[in-house]
């Protein structure tokens, strides 16, 4: 088992590089030295100087404002997937496991369907049917990822059903929506919390990823992804502009991993004693 | 265990029905037209009758359910229609490219297993020491890495760098090195991962028990009984990998320029050539679907309790 003091290291740390990337996410405009967007050819490759700490990509765009910018976009999809799939999923997977019977049988058959095809292959189909864009990507990808967390709920809601609380709520005449919402969520946030945790990187993957291939964000909306294929053919000459943006990401997705592990082994302990 | 594998056998159908009833709507209820995509693909000017002969073509204008039952009715006869592009059978295109994608596949699930293996066991028989704190570090890398990153992450070092291995292209072992480690470095890590917590776990069980009571020595008990008992989920873990090797080997493809089946495919998309995307999203499905069946059948070969629990019910 790792030290405490070791992983309260750790937890700071990955709160700390979180709380910076929400900052540079919010204060875009304030901390950015440039516009994002602005194409000065002059400045091409231009090497890091004062004016340009992190130097300029192909176009002459400021990179440093470039990443700047792309963490609102990159981050913020990653946000808005998760609270929409955990929203989605409660409302299915509650449902199902309140309910049973028929509902129960229909909504999981659905699940069934949406697990069975591979997520990243479902999620560039859809984008090709939907369309390119932040909006039509984050609907892909929340599509995609749903039916795990409406099963994963289910079964969770299904263990509380028949616990005695819950039964006394019910014969209290707690409706059905009233119960879910004020007996069977409380007791599992903590769970989904530390599940989304650990998939908020996964799902920022999946944008950055088939923002990459030219199925996701567009250009020149900055955003990680966008980036390193915007500058993947200079991957010889100007590695560092694909290291940029890829660090970026890295960096991101470790801090919720490691914030996500974290929280788990607070509040599983056995678990933790097992890794 | 034949019972068993004829009741899989037998819910492969209706599931493979279930997903190419979701590939119709999904691709009917989307936004595009691909009357519209098809007149543009083959350079015909989109006028209002154009539109209209196209629709008439190709048969947009019946109502759905007839649509889908004649398109079903051809795909099991393993008619996908043509490409709209080359205007090719849509199969015999994805056929032409799909054998590189399962070698390069193959072989990345191939060096997943190979590699977490060792690490996962060295990292439970040596708890909390060097080699352990070496391996979870690398697990934890490899989990947090996108891998549309580090393939260029690998090509430049070893590329651009070191000049070791090449960058783009299908040909011998060596191309295939540096795309296949794109796509398993997560797998591996996860893998390896699950490997020592199931191992950790099997220290205690009361098999392991036995096997120290009946004065085998520790190195017999971990070699013997905890590994062996450690590596059944990893199974079940396989057919995870499936899924997230084929999403990794569009990325990997794409990086690598190697002529895959993914590559075709997103480019396909770019085109909007509905043929071809569907055909792939169903392909890619099917296989994924049948390793994962072959993955249960294996498992309850392997394991009687879940053959066993089937039977009774």
């Amino acid at each position: 088992m790792r030290r405490p003091t070791f992983r309260k290291a750790m937890i700071g740390l990955a709160c700390a590089i979180m709380a910076c990337i929400a900052l540079m996410a919010a204060a875009a405009p304030l901390l950015a030295p440039h516009d994002p967007d602005a194409i000065d050819l002059e400045h091409k490759f231009a090497p890091p100087s004062l004016e340009h700490p992190l130097g300029c990509d192909h176009l002459g765009r400021d990179e440093l404002s470039r990443l700047i910018y792309a963490a609102r976009v990159s981050m913020g999809s990653a946000l808005v997937i998760a609270a929409s799939i955990l929203i989605f999923g409660f409302a299915a997977g509650a449902t199902a496991g309140f309910l049973g019977g028929r509902t129960d049988a229909v909504l999981m058959r659905l699940c069934d369907v949406f697990l069975t095809f591979p997520t990243f292959i479902l999620a560039m189909f859809m984008v090709g049917v939907l369309g390119t864009g932040l909006t039509n990507v984050i609907l892909a990808v929340a599509l995609t990822h749903w039916a795990w967390y409406a099963r994963i709920i289910r079964s969770l809601a299904l263990t509380l059903k028949h616990r005695d609380y819950v039964l006394a709520a019910r014969i209290s005449g707690s409706g059905r929506l009233k119960t879910a919402w004020l007996h069977i969520l409380p007791p599992i946030a903590a769970q989904l919390a530390i599940l989304a945790t650990l998939d908020i990187g996964h799902m920022m993957m999946h944008v950055s990823g088939l923002s990459f291939l030219g199925l996701g964000v567009t250009p020149p909306t900055p955003e990680w992804g966008v980036m390193i294929s915007d500058a993947r053919q200079f991957v010889w000459t100007h590695p560092e502009l694909i290291m940029y943006p890829g660090a970026m990401i890295f960096i991101t997705v470790m801090a919720f991993n490691l914030l996500g592990d974290a929280m788990r082994d607070a509040l599983d302990p056995a678990l933790a004693e097992a890794e | 265990m034949p019972l068993y594998v004829l009741k899989r056998l037998a819910l492969l159908v209706p599931m493979l029905l279930a997903v190419s009833v979701t590939v119709f709507l999904i691709l009917r209820l989307g936004q595009g037209d691909p009357a519209m995509s098809y007149l543009r693909l083959s350079n015909i000017p989109p006028t209002d009758e154009a539109l209209a002969t196209a629709r008439q073509e190709l048969g947009l204008d019946r109502p759905l359910p007839v649509q889908y039952a004649d398109w079903l009715g051809k795909a099991v006869r393993l008619d996908f229609g043509r490409s709209y592009v080359t205007k090719n059978p849509v199969l015999d295109e994805i056929l032409y490219y799909l054998p590189n994608t399962l070698i390069l596949a193959g072989f990345s699930l191939f060096l997943t297993l190979a590699v977490s293996l060792p690490l996962g066991a060295i990292s439970a028989v040596e708890k909390d020491k060097l080699p352990d704190q070496l391996v979870r570090g690398l697990s934890f890398f490899g989990v947090s890495i996108p891998n549309f990153f580090l393939g260029f992450v690998l090509v430049w070092i070893f590329s651009v760098k070191l000049r070791w291995l090449p960058s783009m292209g299908m040909g011998g072992l060596d191309h295939m090195i540096l795309p296949a480690v794109t796509m398993s470095l997560m797998s591996l890590c996860i893998n390896a991962r699950l490997i020592r917590a199931n191992m950790l776990e099997n220290i205690h069980a009361r098999f392991a028990l036995y096997a120290r009571a009946r004065g085998l020595s520790e190195r017999a008990v971990t070699g013997r009984h905890v590994l062996v008992n450690s590596l059944i989920p990893v199974i079940t873990a396989v057919g995870m990998h499936v899924g997230e090797l084929f999403g990794g080997a569009v990325v990997a493809e794409s990086i690598f320029s190697w002529p895959g089946v993914g590559r075709y495919a997103v480019s396909a998309i770019y085109n909007r050539d509905y043929p071809v995307m569907q055909c792939f999203i169903l392909i890619m499905t099917a296989i994924f679907v049948t390793m994962n069946l072959a993955v249960d059948i294996l498992y309850a070969w392997i394991d009687p309790r879940i053959r066993l629990q089937g039977e009774s019910k």
